[in-house]
C-alpha cells in the first residue's frame, strides 16, 4: 500500500489536515519529525503548511537546515514524489529543490480566501490526473506567497512546462500569476494554495482531490511507466 | 580576536519591494518630500572571531550568503560598523 510521510517541523500547523486528506484518499500516512534522516519505505513526502522554525529570518530559511531536508533532497534525487504546500513550498525553494523564491504579498496583507486556479501543466506528480486548463477553487492562507524569480528562470520554467498552476485573478503579486511550480523532472512540486483544505464540497470545495489523488497515485504510475519502458 | 561586523541584506535590483514602496508613499503625507528609491531590508550585527578584520568580513559574507540572505532575491554586504556603506 502506498505510504506517505508528512514532515513536521517545529511550527508546522497543517500536518493533520494533510494527513487526514491522505487517509481520505485511502493511503497509509505517517508523521515524520524534522530530525529524521531516513525516508526509506515512503512513496511520497509532504512538507505541510505552517511556520517552520517560527519563519524566523525568512519563511523556510531555517527549516532548510533541519536534518530531514538532506533526506528529502536524496529522496527527490532518487525520483521520489515530494510535495510542498504553502510553507512547505517556501522550504523547498529555500532548499534549492525548486527554483525561485516566495516574497511578501503585494499589498503587505495576510490573505486567507478561496482562489481560482488554472492547471497549466499536467507534467507533474501533483497535476497528472488533472486536465490542462482545468479550473479549480482552492484556498490560500499566507503572507509571503508572491512567487518571484529572475527572467532566465521564468523562461526556463515556461519552456520546460514547469509552471503547474496559475492564479486566475492574481491575489498576491506572484510573477506570471504563478501559484505552483515543479522541478524539471516533475517529481518535486510546490504550491501556495492548500489542496488538503479542499477535500469536501461540504467545506467549500473538493477541488484539491484531483491534485492529491494524483500525488498519491504518482509513485505507482511512475513505476508502471518505468516497467513499461523496461519491457520495451 | 572578535571583530564586530554588520551585514546588510537588501532586495536585489529589479525585485519588487512592496514594503519599501509603501514607506516611500507614506513619506509625503508626513511632510518629507524629495525622498525616493526607498528599499526595505534587514541588518544583522555579529561578533566574528578571526585573525584579522578582512578574514572576519569574509567569514560574515560567507554566512550571509548561506543563511542570512536568499541569493535568489537578496544581496548581502558585510562591513565594519565604523565604515559607512
Amino acid at each position: 500500500m502506498t505510504r506517505i510521510g508528512v514532515v513536521i517541523f517545529p511550527g508546522s500547523n497543517c500536518e493533520y489536515d494533510a494527513a487526514l486528506a491522505m487517509t481520505q484518499l485511502g493511503v497509509d500516512v505517517d508523521f515524520v519529525w524534522h530530525s529524521v534522516t531516513d525516508l526509506s519505505g515512503f512513496d511520497g513526502i509532504i512538507l505541510p503548511g505552517g511556520f517552520a522554525h517560527g519563519d524566523y529570518l525568512r519563511p523556510g530559511a531555517l527549516a532548510r537546515f533541519s536534518p530531514v531536508m538532506d533526506a528529502v533532497a536524496r529522496f527527490a534525487a532518487e525520483g521520489g514524489s515530494v510535495l510542498g504546500i504553502c510553507n512547505g513550498f517556501q522550504v523547498l525553494t529555500e532548499a534549492g529543490l525548486l527554483p525561485g523564491a516566495l516574497q511578501k504579498n503585494r499589498g503587505l496583507t495576510f490573505i486567507s480566501e478561496p482562489t481560482g486556479l488554472v492547471v497549466e501543466s499536467t507534467n507533474s506528480v501533483l497535476t497528472h490526473l488533472a486536465v490542462r486548463g482545468q479550473e479549480l477553487t482552492i484556498p490560500i492562507n499566507h503572507f509571503s506567497g508572491a512567487y518571484t524569480c529572475d527572467d532566465e528562470t521564468l523562461e526556463a520554467l515556461e519552456g520546460n512546462d514547469q509552471v503547474v498552476l496559475r492564479y486566475r485573478d492574481n491575489p498576491n503579486g506572484s510573477r506570471a500569476d504563478i501559484a505552483g511550480v515543479a522541478n524539471a523532472a516533475g517529481n518535486v512540486v510546490g504550491l501556495m494554495p492548500h489542496p488538503e483544505r479542499a477535500m469536501s464540497t461540504l467545506l467549500g470545495s473538493a477541488d484539491g482531490r484531483v491534485l492529491l489523488a494524483g500525488f498519491v497515485a504518482a509513485p505507482r504510475a511512475l513505476q508502471a511507466s518505468a516497467a513499461n519502458a523496461a519491457a520495451f | 580576536m572578535n571583530y564586530p561586523v554588520i551585514v546588510d541584506v537588501t532586495l536585489r535590483e529589479g525585485i519588487a519591494d512592496p514594503e519599501g514602496a509603501t514607506i516611500e508613499r507614506a513619506l509625503p503625507a508626513l511632510g518629507f518630500t524629495g525622498v525616493t528609491n526607498v528599499r526595505a531590508g534587514k541588518s544583522f550585527r555579529l561578533d566574528v572571531e578571526a585573525s584579522d578584520e578582512e578574514a572576519a568580513l569574509e567569514k560574515a559574507a560567507a554566512l550571509a550568503e548561506r543563511l542570512l540572505s536568499n541569493p535568489v532575491i537578496e544581496n548581502a554586504v558585510a562591513r565594519s560598523p565604523g565604515v559607512p556603506k
